[in-house]
């Protein structure tokens, strides 16, 4: 699925067309502009985009800073700012939540759900890229459903049959539960990426006596890396955002961050002190920039279109 | 399955003296399909099986609904239809979901146009935009609440300007949920119809220009129904999204009244009321509902325009 940033990706063909068309309207002028050709400046419709980019980031930003100053913030009830600034806050939800062990929990939860969507997804996606079989277009639909589905339609059967079985409540009923999105995810992003990938280079292995396991670790492998490496942090970005099916299995000792946010801003008897939860909602933020900074240092999700679209020819 | 394949095959090639292994890879069975094996078994033990469970549970409704409601093994659904206060969370959910994703997608049209061309600073932009992607629903609802307060910095300059007099209640009630939907759902949209857009062959719309249409008469003939599936399909997508609110119609909501979405009362049933069977109801309606606007808008999609798709439709 497109749940990658593709705006940069244009092709070299369509810049390559638009620098020379720049070119010509530099010499031109406003006067002999080409029939039915608008000025890309100062029209109404461009203010009214302008505008709209501007209000979207008021609220955006509006949002962001409200809650990093209501964390650090003491008494902000009636003025533009805080009369006081203070850390204690944090440090407060850090103790009061066991934020080390919801914390532990949730990096535990998303790496064990990107490794294993992975193990199982890639050979799947290998097979659905390479062969025709019976039966194929059935088997395609099947891991649509749970990307097309509510998670909550899918989640709440998932979480009666878990805790039938005893699971509830439990980290593996977390995990599980986290796989059923995930492990179609990859295979959906991963199919078109294998399909491009040339098959002659397979046979030649084959051809040298590779046989299945080295032609996989060997010649595959290597080539699925960047693949893999941006399926995997769409996998983990997700993960660790994923309210509606981890709130249906978890208890307290498996509860993932965002989880454990929704229920302090729920708790029964009065919700907690404000700035606490803000500076929770401050600590996960951080914590997902810090995976994207970390990530996107090693691989860059547009990898997994712009591939594709480079050689649409394979 | 093979062995139908295997008594078909030999129907038709009596004569064939290969080996049945190599008649079926002829078919595409080999061994190479063991590699899909242990996704099956997962999409099975872990999809499959529980949804049909699920759909099983449907039919076992507890002793008090049968009583309160009648219907026998129906009751679940004698209910959710009868019931006014479970009923009315579908138009609650649908006046939620169908309104935010018709925004998100209608006005990221001309804003993928503007930003097509390359300008300085889209990069940084683009990078922008992604950024909600990231915050999470809770993250978002808690911004909402402190920044669209009756005591936030929105109302604080509205009423400091002079623009209003009271503070608006812009959260916990329908409009909550519906900018909530807005910024987790926007930059989603907008990403996709670019990508949609800038999948089209800018040189047919060049044609267009050269045979002297305006940009009216281009949008409408030509680059829209090229857009159509891409922009279907953005629907569809964020429209899924939208209609399984359930944190934002929690938080920044009206959990009682006007947000009561189906994923709200599905939870109730489960998590406060333990009532499985009833719980396995809502959510399954909550999939066919879905199921029937989704196709829907591939059944229009199908009627606007026929041929070949442009872009990566």
């Amino acid at each position: 699925m497109a749940d990658t940033p593709v705006i940069d990706a244009g092709r070299p063909a369509v810049r390559g067309a638009e620098k020379i068309y720049s070119k010509r309207r530099k010499g031109s002028g406003p006067a002999n502009r080409m029939p039915g050709e608008r000025s890309l400046v100062a029209s109404p419709g461009t203010w009214f985009v302008w505008a709209g980019i501007v209000a979207f980031f008021l609220f955006l930003f509006g949002i962001l800073i409200s809650v990093l100053v209501d964390s650090l913030g003491k008494s902000w009830f009636t003025n533009w700012l805080p009369t006081e600034f203070t850390a204690s806050w944090y440090g407060e939800a850090w103790s009061r939540f066991e934020l080390a062990h919801v914390i532990g929990v949730t990096l535990i939860v998303a790496f064990s759900v990107v490794i294993i969507s992975i193990l199982i997804g890639v050979p799947a996606s290998y097979v659905l890229a390479r062969s025709k079989f019976p039966g194929k277009q059935v088997v395609m639909g099947l891991f649509l459903l749970p990307v097309l589905i509510p998670p909550i339609t899918f989640g709440i059967p998932l979480a009666t049959v878990m805790y039938n079985f005893g699971l509830g409540r439990t980290l593996i009923a977390v995990i599980l539960v986290n796989l059923v999105p995930s492990v179609p995810f990859v295979i959906i992003t991963m199919t078109p990426f294998i399909e491009q990938i040339n098959p002659t280079i397979e046979n030649a292995a084959r051809m040298c006596g590779a046989g299945m396991r080295s032609v996989f670790l060997r010649v595959l492998g290597p080539l699925l890396v960047p693949g893999i490496l941006a399926a995997g942090i769409l996998v983990l970005v997700r993960t660790v955002g994923m309210f509606d099916l981890t709130f249906l299995v978890s208890g307290p000792p498996s509860d993932t961050l965002v989880v454990a946010i929704y229920r302090a801003m729920t708790s029964a008897g009065g919700a907690e002190p404000r700035p606490l939860v803000s500076a929770m909602a401050v600590m996960y933020t951080v914590m997902m920039l810090v995976i994207l900074v970390i990530a996107l240092r090693f691989v860059n999700p547009t990898q997994l279109v712009a591939r594709v679209r480079d050689n649409p020819d394979d | 399955m093979s062995s139908a394949i295997q008594s078909r095959q030999s129907r038709t090639r009596v004569k064939s003296t290969a080996s049945l292994a190599h008649r079926l890879a002829e078919r595409g069975i080999d061994a190479r399909l063991w590699l899909l094996a242990p996704a099956l078994v997962f999409i099975v033990a872990l999809f499959v099986y529980p949804f049909a469970y699920g759909i099983g549970l449907t039919f076992q409704p507890l002793a008090r609904t049968t009583e309160q409601w009648g219907g026998g093994p129906f009751a679940n659904y004698v209910e959710f239809f009868k019931d006014p206060f479970t009923f009315e969370s579908v138009w609650l959910t649908m006046k939620l979901a169908l309104p935010a994703a018709l925004f998100n997608v209608i006005v990221s049209i001309p804003l993928a146009f503007k930003l097509r061309h390359r300008f300085r600073g889209k990069r940084f932009l683009s990078t922008l935009l992604v950024l909600p992607i990231t915050l999470g629903t809770v993250l978002t609802a808690q911004g909402l609440l402190i920044f669209a307060g009756r005591q936030g910095w929105l109302n604080r300059f509205l009423l400091d300007t002079h623009i209003i007099d009271q503070p608006l209640q812009l959260v916990n009630n329908y409009l909550g949920v519906m900018f909530s939907l807005i910024i987790s759902g926007f930059p989603f949209a907008f990403l996709l119809v670019s990508s949609y857009l800038s999948g089209i062959d800018p040189s047919i719309e060049a044609a267009a220009r050269t045979l002297g249409a305006n940009w009216r008469q281009r949008f409408r003939r030509v680059t829209l129904p090229l857009l159509a599936p891409g922009l279907a399909t953005t629907f569809i997508l964020t429209f899924v999204l939208a209609f399984s609110v359930f944190p934002s119609a929690r938080l920044v909501g009206d959990p009682g009244g006007d947000t009561r979405v189906m994923a709200l009362m599905a939870y109730r049933a489960f998590g406060e009321q333990q009532n499985y069977s009833m719980a396995s109801t809502i959510a399954i309606m909550m999939g066919v509902i879905e199921l029937v606007v989704i196709a829907f808008v591939l059944l229009g999609r199908s009627f606007f325009y026929k041929g070949s798709t442009g872009g990566k439709g």
